[in-house]
């Protein structure tokens, strides 16, 4: 049903870990709930391109039933009930449907487009507040992103949730309370030893890309 | 958008992309980044910190009646349009975050004078921390002044200098607790800027002090 990431995923696990498992628990076709590597085994770039292009509604089912969970739990760290978080949670899963045709490979991966709408949810509901949000940049369908820009972005993407973890335990404490929204503006400090060069260029490269299209 | 010098800071990206900021902050935020990629490659990677922390998130109990619950809303979606405003965008002068505060372009802001030849708007936010619009003609200062908090300015229309640099569209200037600076308009054209700031600004003379509440300042 769902297509694996084979090459890349493999060549990827390699690099970053070498020796490690990662390959044999996918030949084993072992579900983990909290799997190890981040880039899971499903592809989940094109999971959101049939949500998009065939308005695929099993598709859109495999993408709740893995990310709705975790956007709930990601909500009620945030500070939501269970019956908030809940409620939020389909009304941003909702918006994944409806704005599917904004979603960008090149510049984000899955998970992080669905934090932003989680985010975004989470400031409506629970801060009752306005989110300004950048202007949109204009996006046609003739800029269908080069196919290695997504693959490197994606790949970058899990190379970041791997450094995360390997962050010392303080650091990545005060991460995950910056982004679950315990600690205030004034209280973050952006000197958390995160590589955000490369993603930073890589997205900088699709956004000149785009740019350039549009012209 | 390449001529733009001043950027946001990595802390207050960071910030933003947490969804922790104030929304006057935010606004400021979101209107610069309409105007500069550079901030904007910056901000999605910081997402990229929050999709990273998401994708970490041990699960929750989600039933399929929730899917079921999902899937009906957006059946009942279907008959509107889907969300695109993707080819609405006109070169505007003033990016769509700060259209959307202002109820439009820079014709339609309601302008008080401050004195000094300088105006205002406060745009309507959240308390906690003010948004506002100077207009400053050309080669006029505006009052020294200190902050208690942060204060953010974006330069809209026109440049200023103050005692640090020149500061033109899309730039912005973060000043905090001990930053005394007279930002003075260039020659010519007014310069309008967004600032936000998260306590009252406090100026060195006299008269503006005693001002100040009745400003609004």
């Amino acid at each position: 049903m769902l297509t694996s990431q084979t090459t890349v995923d493999e060549t990827d696990a390699r690099v970053l870990t070498p020796g490690y498992g990662a390959t044999t628990e996918r030949a084993l076709g072992k579900v983990t709930v909290r799997t190890v590597k981040v880039s899971s085994d499903v592809d989940w770039v094109a999971v959101m391109r049939r949500i998009r292009d065939d308005k695929d509604t099993e598709a859109f089912s495999a993408l709740f039933r893995h990310y709705g969970p975790r956007m709930k739990a990601f909500l009620m760290r945030s500070g939501a009930s269970e019956t908030v978080a809940e409620e939020c949670t389909q009304d941003a899963m909702a918006t994944v449907w409806r704005k599917a045709h904004l979603f960008d490979p090149s510049r984000a991966s899955v998970a992080t487009w669905l934090f932003t709408i989680a985010r975004n949810r989470r400031i409506d509901v629970l801060r009752r507040q306005r989110r300004p949000e950048p202007e949109d940049l204009p996006w046609g369908p003739e800029a269908e992103p080069d196919q290695e820009d997504v693959v490197s972005l994606q790949q970058e993407t899990a190379r970041l949730a791997e450094a995360i973890k390997e962050l010392p335990e303080k650091q990545r404490k005060l991460i995950e309370a910056a982004y679950f929204g315990d600690l205030s503006h004034t209280e973050i400090s952006a000197k958390t030893g995160l590589p955000l060069g490369t993603i930073k260029s890589r997205i900088r490269l699709a956004l000149d890309r785009l740019r350039h299209a549009m012209r | 958008m390449s001529d733009i010098r001043h950027h946001l800071t990595d802390e207050l990206l960071m910030a933003y992309s947490a969804g922790t900021l104030p929304e006057a902050f935010s606004l400021l935020i979101a209107t610069h980044i309409s105007m500069c990629d550079e901030c904007r490659a910056a901000l999605e990677s910081c997402d990229a910190v929050g999709g990273a922390m998401l994708e970490d998130c041990t699960a929750a109990d989600l039933s399929d009646e929730s899917l079921r619950a999902t899937l009906a809303l957006i059946a009942a979606d279907v008959m509107s349009e889907p969300e695109d405003r993707r080819f609405e965008r006109v070169d505007h002068a003033v990016p769509a975050p700060l259209r959307d505060y202002i109820g439009g372009g820079l014709e339609s802001v309601k302008w008080r004078p401050i004195g000094g030849g300088v105006s205002q708007a406060v745009l309507a936010t959240e308390a906690g921390a003010t948004a506002r619009l100077l207009k400053i003609p050309g080669g006029t200062a505006v009052p020294d002044h200190g902050h208690r908090g942060t204060e953010m300015t974006l330069v809209i229309k026109g440049a200023f200098r103050d005692e640090f640099d020149r500061f033109a569209r899309g730039d912005v200037e973060v000043a905090n607790e001990s930053h005394h600076h007279t930002p003075v308009a260039e020659e010519g054209e007014d310069c309008i800027c967004l600032t936000a700031t998260d306590a009252p600004l406090r100026f060195r003379g006299l008269i503006p002090r005693i001002a100040q509440p009745f400003l609004g300042i």
